[in-house]
Formats: structure tokens, sequence, C-alpha cells
């Protein structure tokens, strides 16, 4: 069976403040989708949503067409959804094994097992018995990484991927996600702050300016122009008199 | 004198694992559910009360029904998690620690009117137990209960120690208390983690309890007295480490039975001015943090602004 997942018409507040605002999209299996657009647009806030960890205002969650809206996030991670979580958001007295062990222990079985990981993500090999609060930048986002796969998820949910990575750490980690999207048996949907790198690595774009999509679409479709009007919010104003 | 001194560090030492069983529950619920229960003393009260009936009302032998009691108040723990625990945390700072105070309260009252206000005991019922020792050279006297009770604080916190680090519900309630909603994303219902705890918690007061009735008598309001207690061995061991609390436990301990050495009313009281020093160095040593260590933050504070005699004249 094909995995689907649907957005449809998706809100989130934050007390008043409307974070996200009717976001709709469709994927299937083996789509990777980046979500694109300045600081503060709602990257975050959406994909805490699609995670479970912020209970949207309205709107609807399907996966494979089941209705997961009002679902916790430990109840998505069971179901198929995993997020790698802005921050990455380890458990810093726990060893690298036993924060993956924990996934792999609440999630699905399928094909990713801790050994995996580790032959997915090599940096972690060598680590797996120091505590995570003593990693790198690009080693803890590899581990939180990982421990989204250990989920065998539908959804694979991957928030700012390179946010304060060196280079190297980016390319390595990069490196290991294009073997995850060669694979094809998941859809990904990764925010990414890199504009090249999100238009070189996703088959899908979604540009996000005060909440809204502003932009929609596949990378081939739109300009280089047009995408970074969406991104800052630049709205090609409409003349006063036609 | 140096055989009442000896004599003292071991009855002091002994009394420690009594504390650390009461306190590790206490120790639990603050460091994975960040969640201080004031009613924690009149838990171990209840306990206590419970094993009493069941042993001299309705006979059980005392261990079959300390093996029928802990897993009662363990289930007990679950659901007052779950009803009450809970819906306080979801209320800021104040009300759990107001709805702790009323279930003490509430504990205390419903025992009174259950069990009377007599003095109860499970000393009789443990047999030679209560009083048997083992006398060594020198004069030594070891009381053979206060060594089950130290062996078996040293095993619970083992066990303890084992089940967190070894068992999936263990790696769960420690992510849980490190971060519960990147637990929930790792696929752990927070709230069953924190539940689990609870009774954990629960059932380690009632065990406490037991051996303080049988180590003396208890009414149904000695819990508060019990309560402080365990905070003190917790802070004096450092929240939310169980080692730690066995080492606190027995710095109370050693503390009140080596003020007991100087008078009876000192006993208690070197047990407090100890936890206060140790409060009190915990929050000096906080607060030199980036001042250049404790000596150079309290010179800084305290000196007096250098003479200026020469400028003067």
């Amino acid at each position: 069976m094909t995995t689907s997942f649907s957005v449809q018409n998706l809100s989130c507040k934050h007390g008043l403040l409307q974070a996200v605002r009717g976001i709709s999209f469709d994927l299937i299996q083996g789509q990777v989708m980046c979500v694109i657009g300045a600081n503060g647009a709602g990257k975050t806030t959406l994909m805490r949503a699609l995670a479970g960890a912020h209970m949207p205002a309205d709107g609807a969650i399907l996966l494979n067409g089941k209705n997961v809206t009002r679902d916790r996030s430990f109840a998505r991670f069971r179901s198929g959804i995993s997020m790698s979580p802005e921050g990455r958001r380890l458990f810093p007295d726990m060893t690298v094994r036993e924060n993956l062990m924990i996934a792999a222990e609440n999630g699905r079985p399928g094909a990713w097992t801790v050994d995996a990981v580790l032959e997915a993500f090599p940096q972690l090999k060598p680590l797996v018995n120091k505590a995570a609060g003593g990693l790198s930048g690009g080693q803890r986002q590899s581990a939180a990484i990982g421990r989204a796969l250990l989920a065998n998820p539908d959804v694979l949910l991957l928030d700012e991927v390179s946010l304060g990575l060196s280079p190297a750490a980016i390319e390595g980690v990069y490196a290991s996600l294009a073997e995850v999207k060669n694979n094809r048996d998941m859809i990904m949907i990764v925010v990414e702050q890199d504009l090249n790198r999100a238009l070189g690595f996703a088959d899908e774009i979604i540009c996000i300016a005060e909440g809204r999509a502003e932009l929609q679409g596949r990378p081939q479709d739109f300009t280089k122009d047009q995408i970074t009007a969406a991104y800052f919010g630049l709205k090609e104003k409409e003349p006063a008199h036609a | 004198m140096l055989e009442s001194l000896t004599q003292a560090v071991i009855q002091g030492v002994l009394l420690g694992g009594y504390y650390a069983i009461i306190a590790a529950g206490l120790s639990l619920m603050v460091g994975v559910v960040r969640f201080i229960n004031l009613a924690h003393g009149d838990i171990a009260v209840l306990g206590a009360l419970l094993t009493i009936t069941l042993v001299q009302v309705m006979g059980l032998p005392v261990l079959w029904a300390i093996v029928l009691m802990l897993p009662a108040m363990a289930v007990l723990g679950w659901v007052m998690h779950a009803l009450l625990f809970e819906r306080a945390m979801k209320g800021g700072f104040l009300l759990p620690i107001l709805v702790t105070i009323g279930l003490g309260a509430a504990l205390q009252n419903s025992m009174f009117g259950i069990w009377g206000s007599n003095t109860r005991s499970l000393g009789a019922d443990i047999g030679s137990l209560s009083w048997s020792s083992w006398f060594l050279p020198g004069g030594i006297i070891i009381g053979k209960l206060p060594v089950i009770i130290f062996v078996t604080a040293v095993l619970v916190i083992g066990a303890l120690h084992l089940m967190l680090k070894k068992t999936k519900l263990g790696r769960a309630i420690r992510a849980t208390a490190s971060d519960p909603e990147a637990a929930e994303m790792c696929g752990i219902d927070a709230n069953k983690s924190h539940r689990a705890a609870a009774a954990i918690a629960v059932a380690l007061a009632a065990l406490a309890g037991v051996f303080l009735a049988m180590r003396g008598q208890i009414t149904p309001y000695s819990g508060p007295a019990q309560l402080i207690f365990a905070f003190e061995a917790v802070v004096i061991g450092g929240l939310g480490s169980l080692w730690g609390t066995l080492i606190g436990g027995i710095i109370l301990g050693l503390s009140q039975s080596l003020g007991g050495l100087i008078s009876a009313q000192a006993s208690l009281l070197s047990g407090h001015l100890v936890f206060v020093a140790v409060l009190m160095w915990r929050i000096y040593r906080d607060w030199s943090v980036g001042q250049g260590g404790l000596r150079a933050a309290l010179k800084a504070r305290f000196a007096l602004p250098p003479t200026q005699t020469g400028e003067r004249t």
C-alpha cells in the first residue's frame, strides 16, 4: 500500500497569535517536501502540529486516510509520524545508544534498527556509549535523525536540519539523508533555511510567510525571484489602475 | 567515650537506611515528575496502618501483609497521580503544593477517623526481631532490625537504579524526567511514565512506613515529621539522585545519632542544622558560580573598601 499524508486547511495559534493559516498539501510515499520561509514564518509551528506537539486550532491531518489530528505526539510516533525537532532535543544525560533505544522500543518494527541507524550514520558508531549532552552539533543532529528513523515512520519530519552546523557536518548529514531519500519508502518533510540546499533536495517545496503558504509546488516550476519574493513575503503588488 | 562514639556512628548509619527508603520515593517524584508531594509522610503512615490492620485484625503474617499492601499502595499512587496530581501540575507552581497539603490533611483526618488516635506498632508482631541484637567485641551492639532496614534500603535503591538504567520503563521514566515533550516525540506517553513513578514513590513511602511501625510507634499524625526527614535526606543527598538519597539519609542519621551524644534534645536539632548548613552551602555555591568560586565571591561581597589613609593625610 502506498503511504499518503494529507494536510487540510491546517491552522495553529499561539494564544491570540495565528502562527499557521490554512496550510494544505498532499504527499505520497517517496516524496520529499521542503518547508522554507524566513524566521518566524510559522515553519516550526507547522512541523510541531504535524508531529502532534502542538494541537491545531483548525484543519485536519490524515495519515493513510486516518484522521490523526487529535492524536498526541507519542501516538503519532507509534502510528508512523516521527520528528527530529528543532534543537535536536536529545536526552543529554543518556547515552547515544539509550537515546536510540528509546525510539526503537516505542516505534514500529521495520528495517530501521539501532544497528541500521549506526550504519547509516557512521559518525555515531564510536559515540554510542557517550552521553548525548557531550556531542557536537552535527553528531547531535545525526542522532536526532536516527532516533526519528527508528519509528520506522511513514512520515519523517526534520526541523532545521542544517541550523547551527558546520559545512562539513551539513554535508555529512545530507549524505546520510540522501541515502534515506533514495530508498523512497517514506515521506520526508524537511525545514531548511539554506534555500539552495532545499531546492536541490526536495521534490516539492512550500514557502511560508506569516503562517500562509505563499508558494507551493515543484521547485523547477518557479524562478529564483519568485521563490525569493515568497520567502520574504514580498508579493508583487497589483497595479492600482489597470 | 570511644565506645559510645562508635556505637553512635553505627546507629546513625543504620538509621540512614530508613531515611533513604522514605526519601527515595520523594526523590523520584521531585527528580522525575518535578512534583513535590507534601503528603508523602502521611502516605507512609497510611501504608503502615494498612499493614498493621492486615496483621492484627486479619491475622496475616507480616511479610504477607507487606506483599499485599505494597501493590495496593502502588495502585493508589497511580490513581492519585492520574486523578489529582496531573491536574494540579497544570495549575502552575502553587496548586500542587496546596493540593498535597490538602491531601495530607484529608489523609490524617481519615486515618484518625478509621484507626483513632491511639499509638500503634508492628513491634509485637515481628517477635524477637524488634529487640534482638548482635553483640560485638568492645561492647558494640547492633540491632538486627536496623541492619535489615539498611540492607533493604541498599537493595531497594540498587533495584531502582537498575530498573531506571536497564529496563524500557526505566528509560521511559528517565527520558520523561529529562524532557517530557521530547519523550512524547519518541513514542513515550509522558503521563504514564509520571504515573508509574508516582506508583513506585507511594509504594516506597508505604514500605518506609512499615519499617517506622516496626521500629517504634505511629499515630495518624506521624506523617509530617517523616516528610521533614525525607526532605532533609533528599536535599542533603542532592535532588533527584537515588544513591545521593542513601548518602543523604546516612548523613542525616549520623547527625542525629551524634547529636544524641550531647543530649536527647540535640539529636533532632543537629540533623536539622546539618540540613540547613548543606542548603546554605548549595545556595552560596550556586551564587558564586561565575564569580571565581565561593571564596572569591564571599571576599568580594563582604570585603571592606580599601583604606584611603594615604589620600587623607
